[in-house]
């Protein structure tokens, strides 16, 4: 989000310095699963998540995009009604979600278990690899003449007259505007003006087996959400749900818990039965901020001139190249195209 | 099940740890993952015995005091909470759990290993898996058998290779001759007698020894295998290359232990106090996992430990400082320089499951990647079913190497579990789908 709201800053002619604690896409863009599904998007979020999906579309191999299409599936009467309601929904909103039979779905991908009772498609869903977003940013930043100043954490900002001096390690920066788009760590940072956000933290698990024989093409979704499975081109299964673990961002990375890792895998196992025989080879947790309506932080910070906050976007990871240029553009001066999200409403 | 102490590893730190305790009237658990105690260094070939009476006295003491000891069992989770730990194991009849108050980790060590070209070829294993075939199933890496790297296992591999009526066809030794002279390898005359032994047998049977040489290259020749060494091919069908050994602290980083970075302790290690406590609660190490000092002193640091756990007194620790001398000055041999990390082509694979070549890892270091988990993140380096063993260290000396930084900035991978690779099934057992939790789902 930050890297592409100083992209579209450096486009409308500012002069633009990008502070980065880790390095590019260290954080939650950084060790998601990579899932860019429109089955998983807010309703009211569906416009954002059709344009950022594009981004990352048009990335294409450089991020390791993969349109696979992806299946939401029900296996009891009361998923099935879930289904119903929110993939309704989302289509209304814009999403070309369709309903499909349990024998299509069957049909289709062999591997899925055969207890499904209801499910949807999107064929606009895939995932990129998010292990190279940081690499593509920081590629894009340095093709913009954007400066990106990694290892840097920031532990002071002055307001001044006319803006403000940051500090990070030995270096002092001084910029008119600020935008704060630190992810889990942009409490902390609004802190540093005396601003208190209710930013809550959530530790999502992800885990990633060995490679198997290639049996699933398309991504798999739960109807309550609590799974995204996909297999990789290179056989290993990718999967999610935002099981929590625990921990906290000021602490450094979060830990895995035992006991919700073995209901994810157990989703997983029940979902795709191939998974079965393969190896987990890793599991490791990302944080995901959020405020209590769940609504994204986008707009002015509150209470502090010509500073900006971006964070707590749900979807964040196919949101955010869409969300961080409309801020800019606030920024900027201009007329976002879309509507922000004032976090004053979240003080 | 709630014991008082668990203990990770039956090798000598911990199978000591393990009498100590019960004698101490401690209920305890040993979890490890062989069929049979003793570490690698008295791994047992069928029927249970490693040859040395070492090896089988620990694990008769082992089998005679109370603690109760699951062998084959897969440790792959540890998690710390108000009450102590909990463990998660595989073993033989699957998912395993207990609890323990208090935890020492005596996972010991594992091989350094250097990365050359054709390193990742069938044929090419490390010193330390050549032992396992010579020493549990009796089996010899191959019948003409390149011997490499540093450090002693070098020496201990090609005798059992000639004793098991194997030929070594080239001895190929990174370190020149003068290394090997240390005053601290006169501490124990018995072990300096049998490795002039190895050595007397290796020049009856005209063993050729390359010093001041490393393996530049395997290439598959005919059926064989050809190993470049200074520019001459030599004719093989087994290549085993080991650099000495590094502490396997992957349950301690797991934990969030404070690690420590010391080359002469074979590199980042656990860090304890006189006590072998760590800075977490209720952690303790023993043995190599707190920093390579062999097995003589693993003992000592396992009964320190154990009474230390039951807050015994610990008298002396002046026989674990004395036995350690000769463990740190054999590790201090396996030290090579940085040629063997900076003279790697760009193109040889540097994570061999994720096929990683130099040149990608380099390209992540030039693109501003500083730390360990820097490149991992960007790279994938690591996170294949090694979980970075074979890689992170070379990759991390390479980091070091071309940021000027030290092996400390460069910083160590975050554990993560599994500590091991899982069978998904084994870790999900049976269920039944209708009784699986479901949070709440997000709000639409």
């Amino acid at each position: 989000m930050g890297a592409t709201a100083a992209l579209r800053a450096s486009e409308g002619g500012m002069r633009v310095v990008v502070i980065e604690r880790d390095v590019a896409g260290a954080g939650a863009s950084g060790v998601n699963a990579g899932t860019l599904s429109l089955q998983i998007k807010r309703v009211k979020l569906m416009p954002y998540a059709l344009i950022g999906h594009e981004w990352w579309r048009s990335a294409g191999d450089a991020i390791g995009f993969k349109r696979t299409g992806g299946y939401t599936l029900a296996f009891n009467a009361r998923e099935a009604e879930m289904l119903h309601d929110r993939m309704t929904q989302k289509r209304a909103a814009g999403a070309p979600i369709e309903f499909v039979t349990p024998r299509q779905v069957v049909t289709r991908e062999p591997a899925l278990c055969d207890r499904i009772v209801a499910a949807s498609y999107c064929a606009e869903d895939g995932h990129a690899d998010s292990t190279r977003t940081g690499t593509y940013l920081r590629g894009l930043l340095r093709d913009a003449g954007v400066e990106l100043r990694e290892h840097a954490n920031v532990t002071h900002i002055d307001t001044r007259e006319a803006g403000f001096r940051i500090t990070a390690g030995s270096e002092t920066t001084s910029s008119k505007r600020l935008l704060l788009a630190a992810g889990a760590w942009t409490a902390p940072l609004a802190s540093l003006l005396d601003v208190a956000l209710p930013i809550r933290v959530r530790t999502n698990t992800v885990t990633v087996t060995e490679p198997g024989p290639v049996h699933l093409h398309a991504g798999v979704g739960h109807a309550t959400g609590l799974l995204t499975l996909k297999q990789k081109s290179n056989g290993s299964y990718l999967i999610g749900g935002g099981w929590q673990g625990t921990g906290s961002p000021e602490a450094g990375r979060g830990r895995v818990v035992a006991d919700t890792l073995l209901q994810n895998l157990r989703l997983a196992r029940f979902a795709v039965p191939a998974t079965a025989n393969v190896r987990v080879l890793r599991s490791w947790t990302g944080y995901e901020a959020y405020v209590p309506d769940y609504w994204p932080l986008a707009g002015v910070l509150p209470g502090v001139r010509d500073a900006y906050v971006l964070a707590c976007v749900r979807g964040g990871y196919t949101i955010g190249p869409c969300i961080g240029p409309l801020v800019a553009d606030l920024i900027l001066g201009r007329e976002p195209a879309l509507p922000l999200f004032d976090p004053a409403r979240a003080m | 099940m709630t014991f008082d102490l668990a203990i990770l590893g039956a090798g000598p730190a911990g199978a000591a740890a393990a009498v100590e305790a019960s004698l101490l009237g401690m209920r305890s658990l040993v979890i490890d993952e062989q069929v049979a105690a003793g570490g690698q260094v008295y791994r047992a070939s069928p029927p249970i015995s490693s040859g040395d009476p070492d090896g089988d006295r620990l694990r008769a003491s082992l089998a005679g005091c109370s603690a109760s000891v699951r062998l084959v069992h897969r440790l792959w989770n540890v998690e710390r909470d108000d009450d102590g730990f909990r463990l998660l194991a595989i073993g033989p009849e699957g998912a395993f759990e207990a609890r323990a108050r208090s935890l020492i980790v005596a996972a010991g060590a594992q091989e350094r290993f250097v990365p050359f070209r054709g390193w990742e070829l069938p044929g090419v294993m490390g010193l330390a898996s050549a032992t396992i075939l010579i020493k549990a199933q009796r089996l010899l890496p191959g019948r003409n058998v390149v011997v490499a790297g540093a450090g002693p296992l070098l020496y201990a591999v090609a005798h059992g290779i000639l004793d098991g009526g194997g030929r070594v066809v080239a001895l190929v030794d990174a370190q020149p001759r003068s290394a090997w002279w240390m005053p601290d390898l006169l501490s124990r005359p018995d072990l300096l007698v049998r490795g002039m032994s190895w050595l007397a047998a290796l020049r009856r049977a005209k063993v050729p020894i390359l010093r001041a040489s490393v393996v530049d290259a395997v290439a598959r020749e005919g059926d064989g295998l050809s190993a470049t060494v200074q520019g001459r091919a030599i004719a093989c069908d087994a290549v085993c290359c080991g650099f000495g050994l590094m502490p396997a602290t992957d349950v301690t980083r797991l934990l969030g232990a404070t690690h420590s970075f010391d080359a002469a302790l074979g590199g980042w290690h656990v860090v304890v106090d006189d006590q072998q406590r760590c800075d977490v609660p209720g952690l303790y190490a023993a043995g190599d996992v707190a920093g390579i000092r062999g097995a003589a002193s693993a003992p000592h640091q396992g009964r320190i430990a154990a009474r230390a756990v039951a807050g015994a007194a610990i008298g002396s620790t002046r026989e674990r400082d004395g036995a350690s001398r000769f463990g740190v000055a054999m590790n201090r041999a396996a030290q090579v320089g940085d040629y063997v990390i900076s003279s790697i082509a760009p193109d040889v694979t540097m994570c061999v499951c994720e096929r990683l070549p130099r040149s990608v890892i380099e390209a992540a270091i030039d693109d501003g990647c500083v730390t360990i988990n820097d490149v991992k993140g960007a790279t994938r380096c690591g996170m294949g079913p090694c979980g970075g063993r074979m890689c992170e260290d070379a990759v991390a000396r390479l980091i070091a190497i071309k940021t000027s930084c030290t092996r400390r900035d460069v910083g160590m991978a975050t554990g993560r579990p599994p500590l091991r690779p899982v069978a998904l099934d084994a870790i999900a057992g049976d269920f039944d789908y209708e009784a699986l939790p479901m949070p709440a789902p997000a709000p639409l």
